[in-house]
């Protein structure tokens, strides 16, 4: 069945990694849905969290094809019941002062907030799970949205474990 | 005061240190700085190659014949994109390679320099890793990881690019002083040693199995497990088919060998892999000119699975008994499982396999108009070399007889591109082989087509002293393409012609080029042979020259087909024998084996 499935893949911090991840996605055949990148606790490593829609014996494939990249350090997957998923939402949002008051109470009600506001427009800062977001662009769609954009999923699994800690460990042994 | 060298320097000190003893490869502007050291090494050979695809194959067939990793150097640019096929060729069929490319000047990356190519965002689906070196310091440990990544696991090619900047920069740290550096690969990690409860689980089906086969490919040859193998085979009394890749991991002239499977594969090979009740698949990968139509092969076995690299295993066919492991170690391993269980009763299906291997031998006719045999050709050829002699072979018909009619009974003697098909692959190939091994006999078994892709690398190795044997198996067009428009196309022969032959028939020209001459005009022997009664001679007569290169023509029929075959796409229950004959794929003799 295809699902979208969430992966957390630990990889170097260094030049060109991610040509090297997204490069072995799409010569697989796969598409990415969401990729974001940043810096971990570590200074060597980064974080990639990937979001695709794949079955599941094209995800095994895939994941061991990425284990196979040499600066990939370790590919977790992130269930969505035992982590916590999110995404960042900035939209320009046409509001005048005939609808700014209604505006401002739909932002209100997605615990949004406003970050920037003009005379016929403001901006609001959101985050949460995809589905949550998607509701509110639906709920401010009917007054204009002047412009979108939305960041890739992160994504942390819940409790006190952490899947930096082995792989960090061997790339200390080896400094 | 520390004393400093320059990153050339650097670079050739750790070639030196690694362990490279040659070097194939053509300088140019961005690479000129290592050439300058590189001149002095007194450990490191460098062969001028005549165009770079030469020296990338020629490192392949070096690292084939040897297990060692090959070494090809460029310079940036189009000397650099040259390589770009033998590196995926390399990838394909994992050959530990290096490549070195030189760069442009590290400030000049980016700004469409002259002669400047992205060779590591080229290279990166085709590589196993590639590296853009950044600092002189890090070259010993770049050189160093590029051969540990090269050689070990499942191996391939590992590209290592060098700025001019970098190559003429200078350097506190010598590599003779920091050898062995540590690598700095964390996320590499190759597992080498396979679980014991996965090969406990594989001896007890194996155990139990009634129609067993040994499917092995070229990961054993890469293990170097071919000794582990046919104690295996011989303990089991399992009967074995190797593939393409891993021709000559078991003796061909061995009572349990069946052969090559796949497309052009033996009836026996092909049809005991469809009928098995299990399949122990070692080091090799299900590609589709085995399986045929993936959906009806082996539809009745049960997989046992050992590879090295566990992308593979699942990939295409999923596996029952998954093992993750160097084949050398999984066979060893399986062989001291096994004592522990009770042999399987083979009987019945020795008697059928036996009933297939009587009824459908390998075979070819002999043209009725007199004229030459390819297979007869090849056939003499492997028995008139011996089981020592190394060969080489391009991409085709020609390589299907090779692989069919020499019968290979040592390790590393067979070398082809098998994976990516690479025309042009057996010149260059024998030659890196024949530098590898120089007491060694090495013959290329070359077609007209695939000879006139790379058969300037004949003057490397008469310059070089490098004398390896040619065989053109000359059949005046593309063979395969051919063949192929004649069973699929109607015999519209479109672009298949190439003009070789004495006489063309489409457009009367005869023998262009010739390649007597040519062979001659690049400082070989040049011989021709166009009937059966001069092959044995012919042959003998190259054998015995051992100062020059060789080239022999072999003016063979046009018409000659590879048979068996499964068309591509077709399940493998569809091979034919020979055109329109298909064999009685029930037939089992008087066998009670009840398929």
């Amino acid at each position: 069945m295809t699902t979208h499935h969430t992966l957390s893949v630990l990889v170097e911090n260094k030049p060109g990694v991610l040509a090297r991840v997204s490069g072995l996605f799409s010569r697989r055949g796969f598409n990415i849905e969401s990729l974001a990148v940043g810096p971990t606790e570590h200074a060597d490593v980064s974080r990639m969290t990937i979001v695709v829609a794949v079955d599941d014996l094209p995800l095994e494939q895939v994941t061991k094809q990425l284990n196979k990249l040499v600066n990939v350090l370790k590919i977790v997957e992130m269930d969505t019941s035992v982590s916590v998923q999110r995404e960042l939402l900035l939209v320009k949002v046409r509001a005048d002062l005939a609808v700014r008051s209604q505006v401002l109470e739909t932002v209100a009600l997605f615990r949004a907030k406003v970050v920037d506001v003009a005379q016929d427009a403001v901006t609001v800062e959101a985050t949460g799970t995809r589905d949550k977001l998607d509701a509110l662009i639906r709920m401010l769609e009917p007054f204009g949205i002047r412009e979108l954009v939305q960041s890739g999923m992160v994504a942390l699994g819940r409790g006190s474990r952490s899947i930096t800690d082995r792989s960090l460990r061997s790339v200390e042994r080896t400094a | 005061m520390t004393r400093e060298i320059t990153g050339a320097q650097s670079l050739v000190h750790s070639l030196e240190a690694v362990g490279a003893e040659v070097v194939f490869g053509i300088p140019g502007g961005a690479i000129l700085p290592a050439y300058d050291p590189l001149f002095d090494s007194t450990r490191v050979r460098h062969i001028l190659v005549r165009h770079e695809q030469g020296a990338g194959h020629a490192a392949e067939g070096y690292a084939q014949a040897t297990g060692r990793v090959g070494v090809c150097m460029a310079t940036s640019g189009p000397g650099a994109t040259n390589l770009v096929t033998p590196i995926a060729d390399a990838y394909m069929d994992s050959v530990p390679m290096v490549a070195i490319t030189g760069q442009v000047a590290s400030a000049a990356i980016g700004t469409d320099a002259f002669q400047e190519a992205d060779i590591c965002g080229i290279t990166l689906p085709i590589t196993k890793h590639n590296f853009l070196v950044q600092s002189a310091d890090d070259i010993p440990r770049t050189i160093a990881e590029a051969f540990h990544l090269a050689g070990t696991g499942r191996p391939g090619p590992v590209l290592v690019d060098l700025p001019k900047d970098i190559l003429q920069g200078r350097t506190a740290v010598l590599p003779h002083e920091v050898w062995p550096p540590a690598l700095d690969l964390p996320g590499y990690r190759p597992v080498t040693r396979p679980h014991g409860k996965q090969v406990r689980e594989a001896a007890k089906l194996i155990s139990a199995s009634r129609r067993p086969v040994l499917y092995v490919g070229g990961g054993v040859l890469k293990a170097r497990a071919a000794a582990q193998l046919r104690t295996l085979a011989e303990m089991t009394g399992i009967p074995v088919v190797t593939t393409l890749m891993a021709r000559g991991a078991f003796p061909d002239s061995h009572p349990q060998h069946l052969g090559m499977p796949g497309m052009h594969g033996s009836v026996a090979a092909v049809t005991a892999l469809q009928k098995a009740d299990l399949l122990i698949t070692l080091g090799a990968r299900f590609d589709d000119r085995v399986t045929g139509r993936l959906a009806s092969f082996a539809p009745k076995a049960a997989i046992i699975h050992a590879d090295i690299d566990p992308a593979e295993i699942g990939k295409n066919r999923t596996a029952d008994v998954p093992i993750v492991g160097d084949c050398r170690e999984v066979i060893t391993e399986l062989v001291a499982a096994l004592a522990a269980e009770q042999r399987p009763d083979l009987e019945g299906w020795w008697h059928t396999l036996d009933g297939w291997r009587r009824t459908y031998p390998l075979g070819y006719e002999t043209p009725p108009d007199g004229s030459l045999a390819p297979q007869h050709v090849i056939e003499r050829l492997g028995r008139i070399a011996g089981p020592e002699t190394i060969f080489s072979a391009g991409v085709g018909q020609h390589q299907m007889w090779a692989a069919q009619f020499i019968s290979y009974e040592n390790p590393y003697t067979w070398l082809n591109s098998g994976g990516a098909g690479t025309m042009g692959y057996a010149v260059p190939a024998a030659m890196g082989a024949k530098v590898g091994c120089p007491d060694a006999t090495v013959w290329a078994i070359d077609g007209d087509g695939c000879f006139q892709m790379t058969n300037q690398e004949l003057a490397t190795c008469a310059l070089e002293g490098i004398p390896i044997k040619v065989a053109i198996i000359n059949n005046g067009s593309l063979g395969m393409v051919r063949q192929w428009q004649t069973l699929f196309y109607d015999k519209r022969y479109s672009n298949t012609e190439l003009g070789t032959h004495p006489a063309s028939p489409r457009t009367g020209v005869k023998r262009v080029p010739d390649f007597v001459r040519l062979a001659e005009a690049l400082g070989c022997v040049g011989l021709r042979c166009e009937s059966a009664a001069e092959v044995d001679e012919t042959i003998e007569k190259a054998m015995a020259i051992d100062d020059a290169p060789v080239v022999v023509d072999f003016v063979v029929h046009p018409d000659a087909m590879v048979w068996p075959m499964v068309a591509a796409g077709a399940s493998n229950d569809e091979i034919r024998v020979a055109r329109d004959l298909a064999p009685d794929f029930d037939y089992t003799g008087d066998a009670e084996v009840n398929l």
